[in-house]
């Protein structure tokens, strides 16, 4: 009797826990999986209201219309440029610092990790290094978007920790063959890391196509240096009460110059090109990112 | 014996490592005072605080003004009003991300169908790789009033009459700021708890079942206690956040109507500073944070050291 209690419980259980699972996945989706429909929708049918799972009247006429100012194709390569620049660049500079700090016996290996650990945790603010920029002559250029994130301390811990599990024999072994460490660093230590390399670049990645405050703060007054992320955030505060002013750059304005768009339906179509290339890269992130996880937490 | 060396010995020794090791300093030391360059010469800037800066003057001919602007914020009650945003909220998005992660990570573990599982998991991480633009975006077109999906849904489930404005009442402010959070990051938080259970033993399962234990004496007697040490540690760390409420969410949601509520000192920094370009009292105000910051960080990883824990730096 216990026993078939117990197993009417566990079944109760498991139905209860898989339907709020499936709940929790529907709230996890809803929102962007509307957002597709509403942006293949035609605008002036989701005016109407109702627009839920899928495109009622279905329409490019959003895709187009956004396309066809050049503003959004213009930030699209914008942003593909600065991700994919500020990705090898960082992967590459990180991963040597890296390198040349897994060497015990490097002759400035402590003052140089705790340069680097100590970074970290010391942050100048947003004004002092608005300044250090200006001074440097990175305002308004498309450089600020890689300069400022060259190397990041965090990943440095990752890689270094991965850079452990290398046995020093195999380093050695090419020191052997007259080897220095510029030519292990770069025939032996890059092919070998390539799986934590992956992670850190693809984190990085996410990061910077992801980021638009570097935008607004450095380089907002040269249109041509804005980034996607910059453009859709335009347009969702122009289209928000309080910001009139800036209102005739945004969605409004787009919509205005024809009658059959709507800055809901524009601003569906931009967030979605926005983030398609995160949704295209996802499955392959899903093998990595637990791994760059697990590696962090051993060591943060 | 290295003390017993007389020093042009050691300079000669340290000349001769260099030399042996110059393809690591050529590898290095760029990127070092790279790093010093962006990280710790802004810090010269923390001087502004004390100034009543001028960029067009130099350094020598600036004004210093002692203490002037932080007694100015700490008898300014729209700065103080950020300090209590700024706390809030953070307190607010800590307490509801733990819960809903600890929650969640149970509830995941009870799964027995293990692609279900990976599916639901995939499906939860998501969001934390969307940008915030985006996700407030999402977030403004679920609450938005005109056939916004939360209005339509309680509308139909007849619990309201109108739709309620969930953006431009200060009363729910914090509320939406706390579900955003969790919407974006539940399924991230989640993954270092599960790495954690997958840790434990199965034979305490194994044992604690012939005892007779069920589902929730399990999860309450073994799971829990063995991801104490992780919720502790994640619990100490979080504190040395305290004032990092975040900035991104709040500024791409506030509008006028909420601005008590949600400015936090990050945004009160950025209006100070870039746009009314009171540099002075926008670095002190900053300066303010990254000293409470810097010190509870400290604090928290003195507790976890006490703790017994060794991860944090």
């Amino acid at each position: 009797m216990i026993a078939l209690k117990r197993h009417y419980e566990e079944r109760i259980f498991t139905s209860l826990n898989t339907a709020f699972m499936i709940a929790f996945s529907v709230l996890m989706l809803y929102p962007f999986w509307n957002t597709v429909a509403v942006s293949f929708n035609e605008a002036v049918d989701t005016v109407r209201g109702g627009v839920t799972l899928y495109p009622r009247r279905f329409t490019l006429q959003n895709y187009k219309m956004v396309f066809s100012t050049g503003t959004i194709f213009h930030a699209f390569f914008v942003s593909v440029a600065r991700t994919s620049i500020n990705m090898f660049v960082n992967v590459f500079l990180t991963a040597m610092i890296a390198y040349v700090l897994s060497r015990p016996n490097f002759m400035f290996r402590k003052p140089f990790t705790m340069i680097l650990v100590i970074s970290m945790y010391i942050n100048a603010g947003l004004i002092p290094t608005y300044f250090l920029i200006k001074n440097l002559g990175l305002l308004n250029s498309f450089w600020v978007y890689v300069i400022p994130g060259m190397v990041n301390a965090f990943n440095f811990l990752v890689i270094r920790t991965y850079l452990k599990t290398i046995p020093e024999s195999v380093i050695e072994s090419v020191r052997m063959d007259g080897g220095g460490d510029l030519k292990i660093f770069f025939s032996m230590i890059i092919p070998l890391s390539m799986p934590v390399l992956a992670t850190v670049g693809l984190f990085v990645a996410v990061g910077s196509w992801n980021s638009w405050f570097d935008t607004l703060i450095y380089a907002s007054s040269k249109v041509n240096l804005h980034t996607l992320q910059y453009k859709l955030m335009e347009y969702l505060q122009s289209s928000q009460s309080q910001a009139r002013s800036s209102g005739e750059v945004g969605a409004m304005a787009l919509a205005k110059t024809s009658s059959l768009v709507t800055p809901v339906s524009i601003r569906a179509a931009i967030t979605v090109i926005a983030s398609a290339p995160i949704l295209f890269i996802y499955p392959f992130m899903q093998r990595y990112f637990v791994v760059g996880v697990n590696i962090g937490g051993v060591k943060e | 014996m290295q003390k017993h060396i007389i020093p042009s010995i050691r300079i000669q020794k340290l000349i001769k490592t260099a030399g042996t090791q110059r393809q690591l300093l050529i590898m290095s030391v760029p990127i070092i005072l790279y790093v010093i360059l962006f990280s710790y010469v802004p810090l010269w800037g923390w001087t502004m605080a004390f100034q009543n800066f001028r960029p067009a003057k130099s350094f020598q001919n600036q004004e210093w003004v002692g203490l002037r602007w932080f007694k100015f914020l700490f008898s300014d009650p729209v700065f103080l009003q950020t300090v209590r945003n700024t706390v809030m909220m953070s307190l607010i998005n800590t307490t509801l991300g733990f819960i809903s992660a600890i929650a969640f990570a149970l509830l995941l573990n009870e799964l027995k169908n293990i692609s279900f599982k990976r599916l639901v998991q995939t499906v939860s991480y998501l969001p934390h790789f969307l940008s915030w633009v985006i996700v407030t975006g999402l977030v403004s077109t679920m609450l938005s009033v005109e056939d916004g999906a939360l209005n339509n849904l309680l509308m139909y489930l007849q619990l309201i009459d109108e739709p309620i404005l969930w953006l431009s009442e200060p009363n729910y402010f914090w509320g939406v700021v706390g579900g955003t959070y969790v919407w974006k990051e539940l399924g991230w938080n989640t993954i270092i708890y599960l790495a954690a259970i997958s840790g434990i033993d199965p034979t305490l399962y194994e044992a604690a079942e012939i005892d007779g234990c069920n589902r929730w004496q399990k999860m309450l007697h073994i799971t829990l206690p063995s991801i104490k040490p992780t919720i502790i540690i994640l619990l100490i760390m979080s504190v040395g956040h305290i004032l990092d409420a975040g900035f991104e969410m709040q500024y791409l949601l506030r509008n006028g109507l909420v601005q008590d509520v949600s400015d936090t000192i990050d945004i009160y920094v950025l209006m100070y500073g870039l746009q009314r370009s009171n540099y002075s009292l926008a670095t002190a105000a900053g300066l303010f944070k990254n000293v409470v910051n810097i010190s509870l960080i400290f604090l928290a990883n003195e507790f976890a050291k006490r703790a017994g824990e060794e991860r944090l730096i």
